[in-house]
């Protein structure tokens, strides 16, 4: 790497660049795993499901973006650990008043919060489903299927509260960044800015709630 | 006289750069709501310099809103709580009869307090030294048609261009990032064909300087924006990424 891509990479706006282009990245994530957890609602005892998850566990393709993703993961919460250290040493005296809500919504100020709140419940949720299909035989040996997995996990109410609390961080994280990810590429244009942030609006509120439908209906017996 | 307020006003006080500070409370009676903000600091220190006290340091020059000199932070918000006036620009009908008022100095590792409410902005300066500029030979002013600019162009360079400097943006910024400024200087210039030349070095320059300074950076809050007595628009911010990618590209 020369010094000129190197001082990019460690400049504020190469450092931001990153976080962007992450959070765009996972955010394309979302939507994939949406769509496949969606065949739940087919109703059908999950084997539409079982045969999607089937799918993305045994194609080597998705094998391989699997490790791109986690990579984008890492990069995500690491470049955000360093620009909210270098943030957090711009201004070593806070101010004894300081009145955010008159200027910025808080959740805006509040995404290394959202983020942490998101790490913790992606944590649970890999020990949930992740590790359980990859590293156990379970699945594989055919004595349990991910959609049974999903069943039984989503008996214990504590389980679906935890997942409905994650699900709405996410809302809140992806409320500011959808929108905050373009503003930082640099795509910000009188005509487009207006329905680029309208999408990530209602693109934050459909996915949150497409996403916590799934285990309060599990819970609720709705889809057997 | 009638209609006059009293206030009572909890000041940061610091002696010097290295003193440690703290908030000291002054009740101030008999203030017209037809007084600037800076009005009525002068009749506190008047009162204060008559007591034999030392008067509170704050800046100031122009006291109609085109310098960029004072600052303060009123109430949790730079230069109060109007949205598009610096402090000098602030009345006290803003406020009500009885208010307490907390005013600090704007916060930011770039921006030491020199005293009390004084902070040195120089920071700015030398990011603007390091390419907030067009190099060119003085002499008659050109013809004003001889090269022809769009008039959107012109618009948006002219509201860029429209910054005064105050520091506003960083004092409420919650990572004091000065991205907001650094994009007007920036933006004013390449939008028109005058400032092509140093385009590149422009951009790159500007920004190393900025992170160098110690400013934080920008999480798009937007507070900035909602702060600016100029009312600098976000998306200058936009444009700075825009030009400082594309500088990296080509070179």
């Amino acid at each position: 790497m020369s010094t000129n891509q190197a001082n990019f990479l460690q400049s504020s706006l190469g450092k931001k660049l990153i976080m962007g282009l992450t959070g765009l990245f996972l955010i394309s994530f979302l939507v994939v795993h949406a769509f496949i957890n969606s065949l739940i609602f087919f109703n059908d005892g999950g084997v539409l499901f079982n045969e999607g998850s089937e799918f993305m566990a045994h194609n080597p393709v998705i094998r391989v973006i699997e490790i791109v993703l986690f990579i984008g993961i890492i990069l995500h919460i690491v470049q955000a650990l360093i620009l909210t250290l270098q943030n957090n040493k711009a201004r070593p005296v806070k101010y004894a008043v300081n009145n955010g809500k008159a200027n910025s919504k808080w959740y805006s100020r509040s995404m290394g919060l959202l983020g942490t709140l998101l790490l913790i419940f992606l944590i649970i949720h890999l020990k949930h489903f992740w590790v359980v299909s990859r590293f156990t035989d379970e699945i594989t040996s055919g004595e349990e299927t991910m959609y049974g997995e999903m069943k039984e996990v989503f008996e214990n109410p504590l389980i679906v509260i935890t997942y409905v609390l994650g699900v709405i961080s996410l809302g809140y994280h992806l409320l500011h960044g959808f929108q905050s990810a373009f503003q930082t590429l640099g795509l910000n244009h009188p005509k487009y800015t207006p329905f680029i942030k309208a999408l990530g609006f209602w693109f934050s509120i459909i996915i949150s709630l497409v996403f916590a439908a799934m285990p309060i209906a599990l819970y609720m017996g709705w889809v057997k | 006289m009638s209609g006059n307020m009293n206030l009572t006003l909890r000041i940061w006080r610091q002696k010097s750069a290295k003193a440690n500070g703290q908030l000291v409370t002054y009740p101030v009676k008999g203030i017209s709501p037809d007084m600037s903000f800076l009005e009525m600091f002068d009749v506190l220190n008047e009162e204060l310099i008559n007591k034999g006290e030392e008067p509170i340091a704050f800046d100031h020059d122009c006291r109609e809103g085109i310098c960029g000199a004072c600052s303060m932070f009123i109430n949790g918000q730079p230069h109060g709580p109007k949205k598009g006036v610096t402090t000098c620009q602030l009345h006290m009908r803003s406020f009500k009869d009885g208010d307490t008022i907390v005013v600090e100095p704007w916060r930011a590792a770039a921006f030491p307090v020199i005293k009390d409410l004084t902070v040195d902005r120089a920071a700015f300066d030398r990011i603007i030294a390091k390419g907030g500029f067009i190099s060119v030979n003085t002499g008659n002013a050109q013809d004003a048609n001889n090269i022809p600019i769009p008039k959107t162009d012109a618009d948006l360079s002219f509201n860029a261009a429209a910054c005064i400097g105050c520091g506003a943006c960083v004092a409420t910024c919650k990572n004091s990032s000065a991205m907001l400024f650094v994009s007007a200087k920036i933006s004013q210039l390449a939008l028109l064909p005058q400032g092509q030349v140093e385009r590149i070095a422009r951009a790159k320059n500007m920004v190393a300087q900025m992170d160098e300074e110690g400013f934080g950076s920008c999480t798009n809050t937007g507070a900035c924006e909602v702060e600016c007595p100029k009312e600098i628009s976000l998306e200058n911010i936009a444009r700075m990424n825009r030009e400082y990618f594309m500088a990296n590209i080509k070179e």
